[in-house]
């Protein structure tokens, strides 16, 4: 397994302080708080349109709340935003960021060395994910579960404290569903945090976080 | 280091697949070289009147036709929020992104430019003039082409928003580039335009970056 190395800067509470998000016209929630300590799971529910995407994009900086503030704690005192977010946080959607018509090889080893593994790391994590065989085709050919598997694999290859995840298991089958809750796991026991929007339950022990109305 | 090397070569390999890469600008660009008798008449004064002016326009014009993918995919694609949470400043993101668009189109058509130039009937002695004054306008055009293609994101019909965009910036280096091309050849001092084409190009690589990174930050809200 590629272990985080023990970094003093890493995350041990995620704040979110009273939030307030607008899409458009539209308040999609409010007056949100809640802290996630590291070890912890939190699976955001709420309808479709309820806000999850948005607030994972809000604690990932990429969209500003109307009001309240987002605070990541390490080493005992708050981290600067932009560095606790340029170093510790995973961001994994539906828009995976992966090239179609590059090798899923060029792709993976991008998107891990880019967030701070290597290539080794990155090569593990597709063992691990049983993508090794798939690593020379173009991402364009490989299928749903394929691709997300392919977006996930830097999750365990760039060590990082955060992990947002936008309905991470939706288009995986049994079979990988039970490995992904596996690596959750051990990334809880390392001290990780996770905040995932889900619709189905996570596989893993985790706090439930009801977005929206 | 490692991480700027990182994302210029996948920076080139994206601009190298989008919209047939050099092939596309080049193509452009002997294209309408090729066409410019046709229409002016064959007659060789006329057309080495022109030649070094029609060659830089239709140098600023292929720069322009692959720049709406300059961003655009990878905001479609979320690869714009992969780069916002890695090691590097967006800043430096964007500048890298149109260091690899004229890497890939600006050098090529700088070669380019005074063969095309010749061809229409320039002196082969301004060739060299050409080539440094299509490098230079190539940054400009790169690093300006980028503003209006971030600027353009999210909006629907971006093609034509970066044109409007872009147009009116792009004239300062037509008319510095022109003027120092023109003067070479008729003998008069050609370093001022020169300079000032030069001048041009840095301003646009030094401040563009930011318009760029705040206009994808904008867009991903």
């Amino acid at each position: 397994m590629p272990q985080a190395s023990p970094d003093p800067r890493v995350i041990s509470a995620v704040d979110l302080d009273d939030l307030a998000v607008q899409r458009g016209e539209r308040i999609l929630f409010s007056k949100l708080s809640a802290r996630i300590v590291a070890g912890e799971a939190v699976a955001l529910t709420g309808a479709n349109g309820a806000g999850k995407t948005t607030l994972l994009r809000v604690v990932a900086g990429l969209t500003a709340p109307l009001t309240g503030i987002v605070r990541f704690e390490g080493g005992g005192r708050d981290l600067p935003n932009e560095d606790a977010r340029r170093e510790h946080c995973h961001l994994v959607g539906h828009q995976d960021g992966l090239k179609s018509g590059r090798s899923a090889r060029a792709e993976l080893e991008f998107q891990v060395r880019w967030t701070g593994g290597d290539r080794s790391s990155a090569l593990d994590a597709a063992a691990r994910l049983g993508l090794t065989r798939l690593l020379n085709l173009p991402v364009r050919v490989l299928s749903a579960g394929q691709r997300r598997r392919l977006a996930l694999a830097r999750l365990i290859a760039s060590p990082r404290s955060v992990w947002l995840l936008d309905e991470p298991l939706s288009p995986l089958d049994a079979e990988s569903r039970g490995l992904f809750g596996q690596i959750m796991g051990e990334h809880l026991a390392r001290g990780g945090l996770i905040l995932a929007a889900v619709h189905d339950p996570l596989p893993i022990t985790s706090r439930q976080i009801r977005v929206g109305a | 280091m490692r991480l700027l090397i990182l994302l210029l070569r996948r920076e080139l390999a994206l601009a190298w697949a989008r919209g047939g890469g050099p092939l596309l600008a080049l193509g452009f660009f002997a294209a309408a070289v090729a066409m410019l008798p046709l229409s002016l008449g064959p007659e060789p004064a006329r057309l080495a009147r022109v030649a070094a002016g029609a060659a830089w326009v239709l140098l600023a014009l292929a720069s322009l036709l692959s720049l709406d993918r300059m961003f655009e995919p990878d905001f479609e694609d979320g690869a714009l929020d992969l780069l916002t949470l890695g090691p590097l400043p967006l800043e430096a993101v964007a500048a890298l992104k149109c260091l690899a668009q004229w890497l890939v189109t600006g050098a090529p058509l700088a070669l380019a430019a005074p063969i095309g130039a010749i061809a229409l009937g320039a002196k082969p002695a301004a060739a060299p003039i050409i080539a440094a004054a299509a490098a230079l306008g190539g940054i400009a055009f790169a690093f300006l082409g980028g503003a209006g293609a971030a600027l353009a994101l999210a909006s629907r019909r971006g093609g034509l928003l970066i044109a409007v965009i872009v147009l009116p910036l792009l004239t300062p280096p037509v008319i510095f580039g022109g003027a120092a091309i023109d003067n070479f050849q008729s003998g008069l001092p050609w370093l001022t335009p020169f300079s000032l084409l030069a001048a041009y190009a840095l301003a646009a690589a030094a401040l563009t970056p930011f318009a760029m990174a705040g206009a994808c930050r904008n867009a991903a809200s």
